[in-house]
């Protein structure tokens, strides 16, 4: 007799936008399993076509309301290397402490207010500050700060307004800055903090073998730009992502699914960028990892959560370290005469790798443009995690099986908006 | 000490903007917050405080919602959500939890209509916010 078990979850909690899962296992197989994005494709692509290359940062940058800075800095960097223009050190270090405010936001939300809900046994954030009311307010101020950074830096911390192509609008001064360091080497005690109280919590024993793709920057942890490059040996410029890379539709979800050439899942994201590049790290970003018992690699999705304490402690070393470094730009902006050709930019978005190309005319006006959010690229190497957590796991009942496959699926801070420019869970068992 | 009103929403996002409106007509007292999350910082120090807050109920858009805070739960699914699913209820009992919740809150929570890029308020909810905004005392 064949026995079927279904599970489904409608909509997915604690992800940003609207997604589902569904699952089917028949006589102990996993015959169906679908991690659907139902949210409405947005069109941001379409809406680039005829508008001028300058635009692209400020229209891109409302994709996200979490990762504006990410959206931002990828389009400039593709519009950048368009016109063959090359920002100084000091702009580029502008950008990366613009990014390092956007990362502690993103993973400070991420880790304690949709994922420790998962491994301290609570349905949201909101029982968890009843009984961690100390672990909670921290959270608060942490996030606070980088959002303060982006404000400083972009006038304002959702969509900042002071970013564009070649630069910014208006250089901080060096006071502008200072003010921010007694918060920072707070933020950066509160980080290790953050790491140990994570590192406690207790994970699944599971680990696959991942194509880890992120980038990497010869001067330091990679954010705001970099050769692509994976832990299989793929090494490439942003130019050469479509050669590597390839999207395709599937009809359970809105969001494409991106893939490497040989049809094989890649992941982006934290774990990627930690497992490439962790001997980068700054010194108490190093040395909290191995006291929390981190290697210089990590296979576990369900420790992301120990890696995203992590570079929140690297973020506000590295805030601190470009602050206290700082000398006002000679200008704000460099110029950019826009040219007919083809621009490719990237960076490292909270969630991963975030890819822009577009085709200028020479009129500077924007013929096409194609974005590849990380959430996009993780899609199969979600379902792909599913497939080789649940065979292992079916004696578990489908209330508990199914909180350990959302909280799977949470490992990758999925960000369905940006995917479409998703999640319900079903579990089916026959 | 006065009153403080804060309004939440997006002004490019039609009949989302209600409750930052209500909030710049409000005058002196108004402030703006462009997400809820900082709800428990700008009601820092006050004791009276009014949060207006586009709502999807499923009534008529302009319809008026009025939630005083007290030991009860604000009801979800009525006002706007916000990104990760941490909109104003879920704040409101996050500052709960954390014993963060001013003296006295009133919530208020605009039904809203439609949510397009770049419109202005529809009429309905315009009349609303004015009807709110005399209600907690404007300028």
């Amino acid at each position: 007799m064949t026995t079927e078990r279904e599970i489904v979850v409608d909509y997915l909690a604690r992800v940003e936008g609207e997604g589902a899962m569904y699952l089917k296992v028949e006589d102990n197989r996993v015959v169906d399993l679908k991690f659907k994005i139902f949210e409405p494709p947005r069109f941001f692509e379409a809406f680039l076509r005829g508008r001028k290359f300058s635009e692209a940062p400020d229209i891109t940058a409302r994709i996200c309301g979490i990762c504006p800075v990410a959206y931002q800095t990828s389009a400039c960097n593709a519009l950048e290397s368009a016109a063959g223009v090359v920002l100084s050190s000091e702009l580029r270090d502008l950008r990366r402490l613009m990014y390092c405010g956007e990362w502690i936001e993103s993973h400070t939300l991420h880790v304690f207010f949709l994922h420790a809900p998962d491994f301290l046994g609570y349905q949201s954030a909101i029982e968890m500050a009843a009984d961690h009311p100390e672990e909670v307010e921290m959270a608060l101020r942490l996030k606070k700060i980088g959002n303060r950074i982006m404000t400083v830096l972009g006038g304002r911390e959702i969509h900042p307004i002071n970013t564009r192509v070649g630069g910014f609008y208006r250089a901080p001064t060096r006071a502008e800055l200072q003010v921010l360091v007694p918060e920072l080497e707070w933020a950066l005690e509160a980080a290790v903090r953050t790491a140990r109280f994570v590192s406690n919590f207790s994970f699944p024993d599971f680990e696959r073998d991942y194509e880890y793709v992120a980038l990497r920057d010869p001067d330091g942890y990679a954010i705001q730009d970099g050769r692509i490059v994976s832990n299989r040996g793929l090494d490439i410029g942003p130019a050469e992502w479509d050669e590597h890379f390839v999207e395709s539709h599937v009809e359970w979800s809105n969001a494409l699914h991106a893939r490497r050439r040989n049809g094989a899942s890649y992941h982006v994201g934290p774990m990627a960028r930690y497992s490439l590049n962790s001997e980068q790290l700054t010194p108490v970003a190093r040395s909290t990892a191995a006291e929390v018992g981190l290697g210089p690699t990590c296979h576990n999705p369900f420790q992301s959560i120990v890696v995203r304490a992590i570079e929140i402690t690297f973020a506000c070393e590295e805030a601190l370290r470009i602050i206290d470094a700082y000398q006002p730009p000679s200008v704000p902006a460099l110029e950019v005469e826009p040219r007919n050709v083809t621009g490719y930019g990237v960076s490292e978005a909270p969630r991963g790798l975030l890819y822009h190309r577009y085709d200028i005319d020479g009129d500077g006006l924007i013929t096409d443009a194609h974005i590849v959010p990380p959430t996009s690229q993780n899609q199969l190497s979600i379902e792909d995690d599913l497939r080789a957590y649940v065979p292992g796991r079916l004696d578990l009942s489908d209330e508990r099986l199914q909180w350990e496959l959302e909280q799977a699926i949470r490992c990758y801070d999925p960000c369905i908006s940006c995917a479409t420019h998703f999640l319900d869970l079903k579990i089916d068992r026959t | 000490m006065s009153r403080v009103v804060i309004g939440v929403g997006n002004t490019a996002r039609g009949d989302d903007a209600a409750g930052v409106v209500a909030a710049q007509r409000a005058g002196a007292h108004g402030v703006v917050a462009t997400a809820p999350f900082q709800l428990i910082d700008l009601w820092e120090g006050a004791s009276d405080v009014v949060v207006v807050d586009a709502a999807r109920s499923g009534a008529p858009p302009g319809t008026i919602h009025r939630f005083e805070v007290g030991s009860q739960a604000l009801p979800t699914g009525v006002l706007g959500g916000s990104t990760h699913s941490i909109g104003v209820a879920e704040v409101v009992e996050l500052a709960r939890a954390l014993d963060r919740l001013p003296e006295r809150l009133m919530v208020y929570g605009i039904e809203i209509g439609g949510m397009s890029q770049g419109c202005a308020l529809s009429p309905e909810v315009e009349a609303a916010v004015d009807t709110v905004v005399a209600e907690v005392g404007g300028a």
